[in-house]
C-alpha cells in the first residue's frame, strides 16, 4: 500500500488548516446534537463502555451464583427479587440475567464500539474524508442507541410472567417468548431490538455510503485499508440481516399481542420457523461482531511489525467469502431441532468451509509478523492474543460444525467455551487492542504502557481460567443456563469463577489506565508508533482537529 | 438399581461421558480420536508459529523489518492444506450423520413429551404412562412434607427423577419427542441423544443400550424459570425384568394382550417373557436390590409430587 506518511506531507497542510477548523461548538450543542463523526464515535465508546461494565456486571452475578452447588445468589443479591421466597422467581431472574448479558453484550457493547466507536471514528480518518457522509443521520444511529437501552434496561423492572424481566435468552425463542411470558417484559424486548436494528441498519446505511463515495483522490477499493474494508463487509451485514431479525421480532409481537400464529403450530404456525429467521440474522451476527475486529488486528499486527499486512488481497477478500459464507450456514445452531439428515449433512459441509478464508486470514497475520521488526506495545500483545485465542475458539468451532458430534455438545457449556473464545476473548480482546492503539489519537494524550500490559497479562490469564474449564463442563454434560448444577460440576464452576476474579481485576486495572492517561497522560505526537503506521489517520495531529482533510490528501 | 458412579452422569472429568450406544461410541470415537488431537494440533502449531515469530523477529534481534507482502506458493499451500483437512474430517462426519439417521427397526417406541417443567413417557404399545419429576433434597424447603425426597440410591442431586424412564436392554428403542407448552430438549449424554421437543411437532431419535444401568440427563433447551431442574433419569434394566416392570405398571408387552399389527421380530420374545419373568424377577429383587421394582414401589407419593 502507498498510502505512507512520508509521502503525504499532510501534517505541516494541517497544521495551517487547524485555526478555523477547531471552532467546536459549545456543550450541549457539541455532544447532544452532534454531526462530527468523531464526536459521535467518542459517544459510541462512552455508550459501549457503560454497557460493557453492566454486561460485565451482570456476568459477575452470574459466576458469583455458580461458584458453588445451590442456589446463594438469586435468592437474596437480585435487588429486583429480594425478599421474595418463591424459588421459580429466583430461577426466573437467572433467566433474566442471561438474557440481559447476551442482549447488552452483543447490540449495546461488541456492535456499539467496534462499528459505532472506532468505524465512526477512523472509516473517515483513513479514507481521507472530512465526515461521514450523512452526518445527521449518523447522529439519530447514537440517538436511537439509547432509548433503546432504556428499553431493555427497564424491562427488568415489569413482569415477564414468572417474575420481573425477560427471561428468554437472548435468542428469545418463541413460544417461551410468546405465549411462555405474559406481561410487558418481552414486548420492551422486543422494542429495544426493533431501536437498536434501526440505529444498526442507518449506521451500515452511513458507512457503504460513505466508504463508496467519499475516498480519497487515488484511494481505490484496493488501497484502502484493512480496517475500512471489514467496516465495508460488515455494514453490508448489518443491511442484510438485521432487517430478518426485524421481521421475525415483529411476529414474535404480533403472536403475543394481537392472535397470530406464525410461530404456533394451533394456528398452523411453526415454533422452529422463528429460529430458522433468528439465525438466519444470528450467525451473521456473529460475523459482525468479529470482523470489524479482523480489520483491526490487521492494522496493529502491520504497525507494531513494521511490514505492510502480508496477503493484502487475500485478507480482504477472505472477508468477503466469510461474509457471504456467513449467510448460508445459519441453521448449524439448530442441528438438534430435528431437522433432515439432508440438512445435516448441508450445514455440516459448508458451515467448515468457513474455516478455510478463517484460517486464510490467522497465517496472513502471522506472516505479517514473520520477517517483522516487532515490538510489544500493549495493542500489540492483545492482537497476539487474539490470534492465538481466536485459534483455539476456531478448532472448537469446527467440532461444533459436525452435526453428527454437535449432538452431544449443543446447549452445553461446550458452546459456552466456544463462543466465548470467539467473541469475549476475540471480538474485546480486538476492542482492547483498537483501542489502546487508537487511544492517543483519539485523546490527545499517551495511555500508561505499564498499566497496559499489567491489564492484558491478567486479563489474557484471567479469561482463560473462565472460559477453557468450560469446554471440560460441557463435554461432561453441563447444560447452559442453568442456574445450579450437580455437585459433580462443582469443580471446574469454582475455577472458572476464580478466573472472572483475575479478569475484573485486569478490567478494573484498564479503567484506572484511562483515568490516569485522560488525566495525566503525556502529550501524543501525532504519530506515536513510528514507521510501522502507515494509515492516513497517523498524519493527522494527536487529537486530529474538529475538521479535517479539508483539502483532500491526494493518494498515489 | 442403583447407578454406577461414572457412568451415564457426569464424573467431574475432562472428556466426554463413556458412552453406551453403538452411536455414542462411533461419535465420542471421532471426537476423541480424530477431532480433539487435531484442535489441539493447530492451536499448538498455531501458538509455535506466533512465539517464534515473537522470538525471531523481536526488534532486538532483527531491527530491519522486510518488505515482503507476499508469496503466492505459501497462500496457495495455507489454503489448500486447510481444505484437505477439513475433507478429512468431512467424510467420517457425515458417515456418523448417516449411521444416526439410520437406525434398525424399533423394538420399542417410547413418546417423550416435554413440560413446564417435568417429562412425561408413554409407550404407546405397551399402555404405560407417567410423568417424571425431579426429586428434590430432603432439606430443600420448597419441598413438601409428603413429598418424597432424593437418596443416593436414586442418583445425583438434580438429577434423580421420582420415576424413571425404563428400556429393555439390547433393544432398539424408538423416542417420539415433542413438547406441549414451549421447547424442551430431551438429551441423556450417555446415550449420545439430543433432540428438541417442540410443541406441535413430532421428532425422532434412537438408543439402543445393552448395558443395564442408570443413565441421567437434563433438559437441555432453555425453557422458563425452572429449566435446570427437570432432569431425565433412564434404567435400562435386561427385557425379563422390563416386562415385569411393564406388568407392574398395568402394562401388557406388545403383541401379548391386544394384537398389536406390527409387531416385530423381538415381540415373541417379549410375549414369552410376559408370564416368565414375574416369577423371574421376584426372586432377583430379592437377591439383588438394584431393581427395577423398587422405583416404582413409590408410586404411591406421585399425587403429592406433582405440586409444583
Amino acid at each position: 500500500m502507498s498510502t505512507t506518511a512520508d509521502a503525504l506531507h499532510l501534517e505541516a497542510h494541517e497544521a495551517g488548516a487547524e485555526h478555523h477548523a477547531d471552532h467546536k461548538p459549545a456543550f450541549f450543542t457539541r455532544w447532544f446534537m452532534s454531526t462530527n463523526h468523531k464526536d459521535i464515535g467518542t459517544l459510541y465508546l462512552i455508550f459501549a463502555i457503560i454497557a460493557g461494565t453492566i454486561g460485565g456486571a451482570i456476568s459477575g452475578i452470574m459466576r458469583w451464583e455458580l461458584m458453588e452447588p445451590g442456589i446463594q445468589v438469586l435468592n437474596h443479591a437480585w435487588p429486583i427479587g429480594a425478599g421474595t421466597a418463591n424459588f421459580d422467581e429466583w430461577t426466573h431472574h437467572w433467566n433474566v440475567l442471561i438474557t440481559a448479558h447476551g442482549l447488552i453484550m452483543v447490540f449495546f457493547t461488541v456492535m456499539p464500539a467496534m462499528m459505532g466507536g472506532f468505524g465512526n471514528w477512523f472509516v473517515p480518518l483513513m479514507i481521507g474524508a472530512p465526515d461521514m457522509a450523512f452526518p445527521r443521520m449518523n447522529n439519530i444511529s447514537f440517538w436511537l442507541l439509547v432509548p433503546s437501552f432504556c428499553l431493555l434496561l427497564g424491562s427488568t423492572f415489569v413482569s415477564g410472567g414468572t417474575g420481573l424481566g425477560a427471561g428468554t435468552g437472548w435468542t428469545l425463542y418463541a413460544p417461551l417468548s410468546t405465549s411462555g411470558s405474559s406481561g410487558p417484559a418481552v414486548d420492551m424486548v422486543i422494542f429495544s431490538l426493533h431501536l437498536a436494528g434501526a440505529s444498526s441498519i442507518l449506521g451500515a446505511i452511513n458507512f457503504i455510503t460513505t466508504i463508496f463515495n467519499m475516498r480519497a483522490p487515488g484511494m481505490t477499493l484496493h488501497k484502502m485499508p484493512l480496517f475500512v474494508w471489514s467496516v465495508l463487509v460488515t455494514a453490508f451485514l448489518l443491511l442484510l440481516a438485521l432487517p430478518v431479525l426485524a421481521g421475525a421480532i415483529t411476529m414474535l409481537l404480533t403472536d403475543r399481542n394481537f392472535g397470530t400464529t406464525f410461530f404456533d403450530a394451533s394456528g398452523g404456525g411453526n415454533v422452529v420457523l422463528y429460529q430458522h429467521l433468528f439465525w438466519f440474522f444470528g450467525h451473521p451476527e456473529v460475523y459482525i461482531m468479529i470482523l470489524p475486529g479482523f480489520g483491526m488486528i490487521s492494522q496493529v499486527v502491520s504497525t507494531f511489525s513494521r511490514k505492510p499486512v502480508f496477503g493484502y488481497l487475500g485478507m480482504a477478500y477472505a472477508m468477503v467469502a466469510i461474509g457471504v459464507i456467513g449467510f448460508v450456514v445459519w441453521a448449524h445452531h439448530m442441528f438438534t431441532t430435528g431437522m433432515s439428515v439432508d440438512e445435516k449433512m448441508y450445514f455440516t459441509a459448508a458451515t467448515m468451509i468457513i474455516a478455510v478464508p478463517t484460517g486464510v486470514k490467522i497465517f496472513s497475520w502471522i506472516a505479517t509478523m514473520w520477517g517483522g521488526s516487532i515490538t510489544f506495545e500493549t495493542p500489540m500483545l492483545f492482537a497476539i492474543g487474539f490470534i492465538f485465542l481466536f485459534t483455539v475458539g476456531g478448532v472448537t468451532g469446527v467440532v461444533l460444525a459436525n452435526g453428527g458430534v454437535d449432538t452431544y455438545m449443543q446447549d452445553t457449556y461446550y458452546v459456552v467455551a466456544h463462543f466465548h473464545y470467539v467473541l469475549s476473548l476475540g471480538a474485546i480482546f480486538s476492542i482492547f487492542a483498537g483501542f489502546y492503539y487508537w487511544f492517543p489519537k483519539m485523546s490527545g494524550r499517551m495511555y500508561n504502557e505499564l498499566l497496559g500490559k499489567l491489564h492484558f497479562f491478567l486479563m489474557f490469564v484471567g479469561v482463560n481460567v473462565i472460559f477453557f474449564p468450560m469446554h471440560f463442563l460441557g463435554l461432561d454434560g453441563m447444560p447452559r443456563r442453568i442456574p445450579d448444577y450437580t455437585p459433580a460440576f462443582a469443580g471446574w464452576n469454582k475455577v472458572s469463577t476464580i478466573g472472572y476474579m483475575i479478569t475484573i481485576a485486569g478490567v478494573a486495572i484498564f479503567f484506572v489506565n484511562l483515568l490516569i492517561s485522560l488525566t495525566a497522560g503525556k502529550k501524543a505526537p501525532a504519530n506515536p508508533w513510528g514507521e510501522g503506521a502507515t494509515t492516513l489517520e497517523w498524519t493527522l495531529p494527536s487529537p486530529p482537529p474538529f475538521h479535517q482533510f479539508e483539502t483532500l490528501p491526494r493518494i498515489d | 438399581m442403583a447407578p454406577t458412579p461414572g457412568i451415564g452422569e457426569p464424573n467431574g472429568a475432562k472428556g466426554i461421558q463413556p458412552q453406551v450406544t453403538p452411536i455414542g461410541e462411533e461419535a465420542a470415537g471421532f471426537h476423541d480420536n480424530i477431532l480433539l488431537p487435531l484442535c489441539a494440533a493447530i492451536s499448538i502449531f498455531v501458538l509455535a508459529l506466533l512465539l517464534w515469530a515473537m522470538i525471531r523477529y523481536r526488534r532486538g534481534a532483527n531491527p530491519t523489518p522486510s518488505r515482503n507482502s507476499h508469496n503466492t506458493t505459501i497462500e496457495v499451500i495455507w489454503t489448500l492444506v486447510p481444505v484437505l483437512i477439513l475433507v478429512a474430517i468431512a467424510i467420517p462426519s457425515i458417515r456418523l450423520l448417516r449411521h444416526t439417521y439410520t437406525p434398525p427397526p424399533a423394538d420399542l417406541t417410547v413418546k417423550v413429551t416435554g413440560h413446564q417443567w417435568y417429562w412425561s413417557y408413554d409407550y404407546p404399545d405397551n399402555g404405560v404412562s407417567f410423568d417424571s419429576y425431579m426429586l428434590k433434597e430432603k432439606n430443600d424447603p420448597t419441598r413438601q412434607a409428603n413429598q418424597r425426597y432424593r437418596t443416593d440410591a436414586d442418583g445425583p442431586p438434580l438429577l434423580a427423577a421420582d420415576e424413571r424412564l425404563v428400556l429393555p436392554a439390547g433393544k432398539v428403542v424408538k423416542f417420539i419427542v415433542t413438547a406441549d407448552d414451549v421447547i424442551h430438549s430431551f438429551a441423556v449424554p450417555a446415550f449420545w441423544i439430543k433432540q428438541d421437543a417442540n410443541p406441535g411437532q413430532l421428532h425422532e431419535t434412537w438408543a439402543k443400550v445393552d448395558r443395564p444401568g442408570v443413565y441421567f440427563g437434563q433438559c437441555s433447551e432453555l425453557c422458563g424459570a425452572r429449566h435446570g431442574f427437570m432432569p431425565i433419569a433412564v434404567e435400562v434394566v435386561p427385557p425379563a425384568q422390563f416386562a415385569a416392570w411393564v406388568a407392574s405398571k398395568g402394562g401388557h408387552m406388545a403383541g401379548a394382550t391386544p394384537p398389536a399389527p406390527d409387531s416385530t421380530a423381538a415381540s415373541p420374545v417379549s410375549a414369552s417373557n410376559v408370564a416368565a419373568p414375574a416369577a423371574a424377577a421376584a426372586p432377583a429383587s430379592s437377591g439383588t436390590p438394584a431393581n427395577a421394582q423398587p422405583t416404582n414401589a413409590v408410586a404411591t407419593n406421585q399425587a403429592a409430587t406433582k405440586q409444583p
